[in-house]
């Protein structure tokens, strides 16, 4: 006999692992992303039902979806009867077979290969149409497999308002009529930006925030990492893919030296790089090698990933290869201009050839206005200043970007480093 | 939550035999989906103990041991490193792996990897910065 929470926590598990491609298989059937969420729940009732009266399943997994594809095809026969008759009646012609070659094709597409499934879910749940809250939250929880209450924990919003965004989502993609396929080759660079975007939204979420709860912060991660594992071998001829999947793999092995014993922010050239995960450094400098294999022209992820690895690779700050990294921030500013690439940039120049040289173009970055109210820009600036000795000057500097950071670590840092120049 | 699992050592890891094809493809077929899966982080087998060597701390002393060791079923013969969400998932993998479970008996094991959220509040409380993206792109050399 089987215990009922041992049931629940091998569904919760199962569900983990085979939850996306369930629901990917379904909707294949039944052409709905909300239906098949749907009938992906009752499966897993049934299960909660029957498993621990009947012992569970060898395979858990396989029960689990030949169900759900048993319940969508009983579904799309209801559907198909209820139009035919509809038809009879409207016609009055009778049409007994009428249905069979839609029920042909039902079984035909059943039997199709499951990584597509996956594949065309991401991209769904992915899709331009929707809004940025709207992927997240769609692409967390169906392919994530986390539940609303989870998402919302991460979000720090209500459990309804994530409810709200994935029902929205649904309906959206209902009314739009997005089909439940691979994008064609015009368009698949476009979709997979899209997917690339959602994924490191969610990477950088988990990244860069964490008030409160002390799950989310890795959990958001962590989860992005594995889908963009996950998209890294359906997608294994897309260098960004891999690019992408080498930025998060860096960045994770340092995850747990950016935060000191007394939880202020470590920067990262004060880091214990002894405390980076020497296995995830690892991993993304193989990420990086896949791209490049590929022999397609570096995208924004792919440089990002090299820059990152040139800290990555470095034992200390003194010995990173900053001249590399200024040239790589020169490429990813041809690629993508952007003020924030700029002074990253300028740092960086700052590092290599000195502040002296770096100055004048961070001068000119403040006069072109496009950061303005940026602390950042300002804390560069000091920064420069105070690499020269300037004091008085870089002293404003820090104060102006004090009063600018809405962070209050942030602040504490930045008032600290001002009052330094007084003395 | 990261796991190492261990897989144990018997007479033929310990004399050296290799897999035979059909225990290679199985198993080879079984890292894929774990690869797949985007779990799997990291995985090796080990060569036999006889390769291997020991230090022995104790008495004022450091020793050296050549192997072979005794006691096949202590000794780890193969690991794997993966990410999952709990160690009911990792069981759940675990019990995909294609031993066999006709003859001896013989037992896997997982166990947790020590993470930074283990060793208290301090790592874990972290501020949350409306800017994030922004400060992430520069965070390179700054943040």
């Amino acid at each position: 006999m089987n215990d009922r929470d041992e049931v629940a926590r091998t569904l919760d598990a199962i569900w983990r692992m085979e939850g996306a491609r369930i629901i990917a298989a379904v909707t294949r059937i039944v052409r709905d992303i909300g239906k098949a969420e749907e009938i992906a729940g009752d499966a897993l009732v049934a299960a909660m039902e029957q498993w621990p009266n009947e012992g569970t399943p060898d395979n858990p997994a396989a029960w689990l979806t030949s169900t759900a594809k048993h319940r969508a095809i009983d579904l799309v026969r209801r559907e198909v009867n209820y139009e035919s008759k509809q038809a009879e009646l409207s016609h009055l012609t009778p049409s007994a077979t009428s249905d069979q070659p839609a029920l042909d094709e039902i079984d035909a597409e059943v039997s199709g290969e499951v990584s597509d499934d996956l594949l065309r879910l991401i991209f769904v749940a992915c899709h331009p149409v929707l809004t940025e809250e709207g992927r997240v939250a769609l692409t967390l929880r169906l392919l994530g497999g986390l539940t609303t209450g989870e998402i919302a924990q991460a979000y720090l919003v209500a459990e309804t308002t994530i409810a709200q965004r994935i029902v929205r989502a649904k309906r959206k993609l209902a009314y739009a009529q997005v089909p439940f396929e691979i994008p064609a080759p015009s368009e698949l660079v476009e979709r997979l930006d899209s997917v690339l975007e959602v994924l490191y939204l969610i990477f950088n979420e988990g990244y860069s925030a964490s008030t409160g709860v002390d799950w989310v912060r890795p959990t958001l991660c962590a989860e992005a990492l594995r889908l963009g594992r996950i998209l890294a071998e359906l997608q294994p001829g897309q260098s960004e893919v891999h690019g992408l999947v080498a930025l998060m793999e860096l960045q994770s092995s340092r995850l747990r030296a950016r935060v000191s014993a007394a939880g202020k922010p470590v920067r990262l050239l004060e880091q214990n790089r002894a405390t980076w995960d020497q296995l995830l450094i690892r991993r993304g400098l193989t990420a990086i090698e896949r791209a490049e294999a590929l022999d397609a022209a570096p995208g924004p992820y792919l440089l990002q990933a090299r820059i990152a690895a040139c800290h990555a690779v470095a034992i200390d700050p003194d010995t990173t290869n900053w001249v590399r990294i200024v040239a790589l921030y020169e490429v990813l500013l041809y690629v993508q201009p952007s003020p924030i690439v700029e002074l990253n940039r300028i740092v960086a120049v700052a590092m290599a050839f000195g502040a002296q040289g770096a100055l004048p173009m961070c001068e000119e970055l403040v006069r072109s206005d496009e950061l303005t109210g940026y602390y950042l820009l300002h804390a560069v600036r000091g920064d420069l200043l105070e690499k020269l000795d300037r004091k008085s000057e870089a002293h404003d500097e820090f104060v102006r970007a004090a009063e600018l950071t809405a962070n209050a670590q942030e602040k504490e840092m930045l008032q600290a480093r001002a009052k330094e120049q007084r003395n | 939550m990261r796991v190492m699992v261990l897989v144990k050592a018997d007479d033929r890891t310990e004399a050296g035999q290799l897999p035979n094809e059909a225990e290679l493809t199985a198993m080879g077929q079984y890292n894929e989906e774990l690869v797949k899966a985007g779990i799997m982080i990291t995985g090796d087998g080990l060569h036999p103990s006889s390769k291997g060597a020991r230090v022995r701390f104790g008495g004022g002393k450091r020793a050296v041991i050549d192997g072979p060791f005794a006691e096949a079923k202590e000794l780890v013969a193969g690991y794997w490193i993966w990410e999952v969400k709990s160690l009911d998932e990792a069981v759940e993998w675990l019990k995909r792996a294609p031993f066999p479970t006709d003859g001896d008996s013989y037992e896997v094991e997982i166990r947790q990897v020590f993470e930074a959220e283990d060793f208290g509040e301090a790592y874990t409380t972290e501020l949350r910065d409306s800017e994030n993206r922004m400060r992430e792109t520069i965070a390179s050399q700054h943040g």
